[in-house]
């Protein structure tokens, strides 16, 4: 396992940037061409519709321009990306036969602990494949399925069909395209009407090879009345050269159901994130997104309620933190399609060094969704004079009888509270980590325990030394 | 080893306008000691500049607990030495819940490797609560956030129960609160008091003297101690008011 030496500097506080070796039963070439595509769906020996979907999604991105709205993209060659490595051993059910190196590395990352601990099913994606999913018997008996998005292709080829691709289509914007393009790995689930998984499914992502994509699709439906959370993770080494991660997660939450999705993304600081996530939500559903973002380069991502029937309800909680060299452009999208729906979106940003954080959020509410409501809040928290911090809201009301709240404020740690807080004893790195945890206990909150911890653990590693 | 905080011609500014101006005090363990003055003449000054204040800068003089000079000592260190000032104006801090608070601060003040126990923490917390005649819901809640001015009063002296000061600053703890706060609050200093601790405290009236009686009154006008004496000086003030001390700070 190896660290490079270059980014070191930029990483001297990431945990998680060694590699291992490659070896891989497949490696594609570098760039996005039509032979890559041909040779993804190839290997995974897809239905010709689905060949045809990647074709077409592969013109749609050569079409599309290079988004320029937001953070600033121009280092990322896409033509230097790999873009489908297939590690040996792919998609195990069983732990003992995910190949050593590769156990090795989740070991390290505490995934099979965090399996026998509370959770419902485990999942773990190495490059371009999931190596490992599992469900645990008593889920799979209430007829919970918890795939790899391959598997799901492959064992219900109708569900599939009739979903995927409808909630995030390739024409969405031209990170979607690629993904669409040459999509590999991710989840499918299945929760069954009035099935409540009390207990989180977690999916861990991790890469690995230098200079490489990884484009997982996620598929997510909950029944009728049903009820999940979803856990993701993220790390990668820390190489010289970027890497380039771009998901598309899809949803649905039928009428009455209930879901939540967290993220706790921390991508090494040479990896571009650019990810959409969207879902739909119908009468009366509850869709709610918690997105931890500290890694990662560059981060662009606005996870989207779709509020589409009748009292559907719709809530992003995020947190993001940048430090040196890092941009994080998140936020989140509520769009009322139909009356008495809800939002609420709760945006947390924390800035240090030179590093900026903004939030990007769109409210729409669209002429017939009487009765209808969004709250925004955001709030930035600059750790010094270096750092820097934006908000653009876009609010699109057309329908009289609706609302939109939003509130921003902008605080530096304040002296005041540090001098409180030193005078009880605490050092001046615990007393500006203390406030930083307060500052996003409202959506640490909102995580499970364990996730809560590792939260705080990672801001407190970037928060090391940040003031004085 | 004097057991005693000492303050030798201490003089402080802020930018460019010195605030404190020679102050001189002693106050032994054991003793309580109240600090009277005009508003504007530099009591809140002298408790920010004991514990380091950072908007203030020294030029002048010695701050010595228990003979050792603090003015080079970070405002943590100072505390766990046993300084402890219950703020005129506790600042809030959102998200932070008291409890957990107070068990970072209890924690910091223990040798490296050792651990607050749970029973010590819950056992304390408990007679402090009850001292205090407050419900331990309150330690849910997050630190002086939305509080009432008479809470966060409160809130203060429960911090000080919690972390055993052996020097207490009291910057107008009394204002804002009703009687029978008033009341509680000079109760949980009163229990605490004996030949360990000794203290400042800064008020205004001699409604809280009666409570919590002093064993020496210093009046400070225009950064510097004028008059010293027991606790009827306090009483004079409060008949007769500043005007003929402000004349002895001119004379
Ligand atoms: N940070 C500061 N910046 C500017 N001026 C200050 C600062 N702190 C104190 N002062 C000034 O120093 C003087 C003394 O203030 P201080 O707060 O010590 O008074 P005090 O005796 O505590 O008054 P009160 O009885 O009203 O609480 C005042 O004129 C005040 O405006
Ligand atoms: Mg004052």
């Amino acid at each position: 396992m190896t660290i490079n030496p270059e980014v070191n500097e930029i990483n001297k506080e990431y945990e998680y940037g060694w590699s291992n070796p490659e070896r891989y039963a497949v490696k594609a070439p570098k760039g996005l061409r039509r032979d890559v595509v041909e040779m993804i769906s190839r290997a995974k020996d897809e239905p010709q519709w689905m060949l045809d979907f990647r074709l077409k999604a592969l013109d749609i991105f050569y079409s599309k321009p290079m988004p320029t709205w937001g953070a600033d993209l121009s280092g990322l060659n896409l033509d230097e990306i790999y873009y489908y490595i297939k590690p040996e051993g792919a998609n195990a059910r069983s732990w003992d036969d995910v190949p050593d190196d590769v156990k090795q590395t989740f070991e390290r990352l505490g995934i099979p602990e965090a399996e026998r601990a509370a959770l419902a099913g485990v999942g773990a994606q190495y490059e371009s494949e999931m190596v490992y999913h599992n469900l645990k018997e008593e889920w799979e008996k209430l007829g919970v399925v918890f795939l790899s998005i391959e598997d799901g292709l492959k064992e219900y080829p109708e569900l599939f069909r009739e979903h995927f691709a409808t909630i995030v289509p390739p024409e969405d914007n031209k990170f979607a395209a690629i993904n669409s393009a040459v999509w590999s790995g991710g989840s499918f689930v299945y929760v069954p009407k009035g099935v409540k998984v009390d207990i989180p499914l977690q999916t861990y992502f991790r890469i690995n090879a230098e200079s490489s994509g990884q484009f997982e699709r996620t598929l997510i439906i909950i029944d009728e009345g049903a009820q999940a959370h979803y856990i993701e993770g993220c790390t990668a080494p820390a190489y010289s050269s970027d890497s380039f991660h771009s998901g598309v997660i899809e949803i649905v939450v039928k009428e009455g159901a209930r879901f939540r999705y967290s993220t706790i993304q921390n991508w090494s600081h040479n990896v571009y994130n650019l990810v959409t996530q969207r879902a739909a939500v119908y009468a009366g559903g509850v869709m709610e997104w918690v997105d931890g973002n500290l890694g990662s380069k560059v981060t662009m991502k606005y996870p989207a309620c779709y509020l589409l029937e009748e009292g559907a309800r719709g809530e992003v909680l995020s947190i993001a933190m940048a430090g040196r060299g890092q941009h994080q452009d998140a936020g989140a999208k509520i769009v009322h399609f139909a009356p008495n729906t809800s939002g609420t979106i709760v945006s947390k940003s924390i800035s240090k060094d030179s590093g900026r954080s903004s939030y990007r959020g769109l409210v729409k509410i669209y002429e017939g969704a009487r009765g209808s409501q969004t709250n925004v809040e955001c709030d930035a928290l600059l750790l010094d004079d270096e750092a820097r911090t934006d908000t653009y809201p876009y609010i699109e009301i057309e329908e009289k009888d609706a609302r939109v709240g939003h509130e921003a404020t902008v605080s530096k740690i304040n002296d005041e509270q540090i001098l409180y807080l030193q005078s009880r004893g605490l050092s001046e790195d615990e007393a500006a980590g203390l406030i930083v945890r307060g500052f996003i206990e409202p959506i640490a909150k909102e995580l499970p325990l364990e996730y809560a911890v590792e939260l705080n653990r990672l801001i407190e590693l970037e928060m090391e030394g940040s003031v004085g | 080893m004097t057991h005693q905080l000492e303050i030798r011609n201490l003089h402080a500014t802020v930018g460019d306008t010195e605030i404190l101006k020679g102050i001189n005090l002693i106050v032994p363990r054991g003793e309580l000691h109240a600090i009277m003055g005009p508003n504007g003449n530099g009591k809140s000054t002298l408790a920010k500049v004991i514990v380091g204040d950072p908007e203030y800068t020294v030029t002048q003089g010695e701050v010595l607990v228990d003979g050792q000079n603090i003015l080079e000592m970070e405002p943590d260190e100072r505390a766990r030495l046993g300084v402890f000032l219950a703020f005129q104006y506790p600042v809030e801090i959102p998200g932070v819940t008291i409890a957990n608070f107070l068990r970072l601060a209890m924690q910091a003040r223990k040798a490296e490797g050792e651990e607050v126990s749970f029973t010590e923490f819950y056992g304390k917390l408990q007679s402090a609560l009850k001292t205090l005649e407050w419900d331990e819901s309150i330690v849910e809640r997050y630190l002086n956030a939305g509080f009432s001015g008479g809470e966060k009063k409160r809130n203060e002296i429960l911090q000080m129960l919690m972390l055993e000061p052996n020097y207490i600053i009291m910057d107008e703890t009394d204002s804002g609160l009703d009687v029978d706060a008033l009341k509680i609050v000079a109760r949980g200093v009163n229990s605490m008091r004996g030949p360990s601790l000794g203290g400042l405290i800064i008020t205004h009236y001699q409604r809280l003297l009666d409570y919590i009686v002093p064993d020496k009154v210093h009046i400070i006008v225009n950064g510097k101690v004028v008059q010293t004496g027991g606790p009827e000086l306090a009483k004079k003030l409060d008949s007769e008011g500043y005007d003929w001390v402000k004349e002895l700070a001119t004379a």
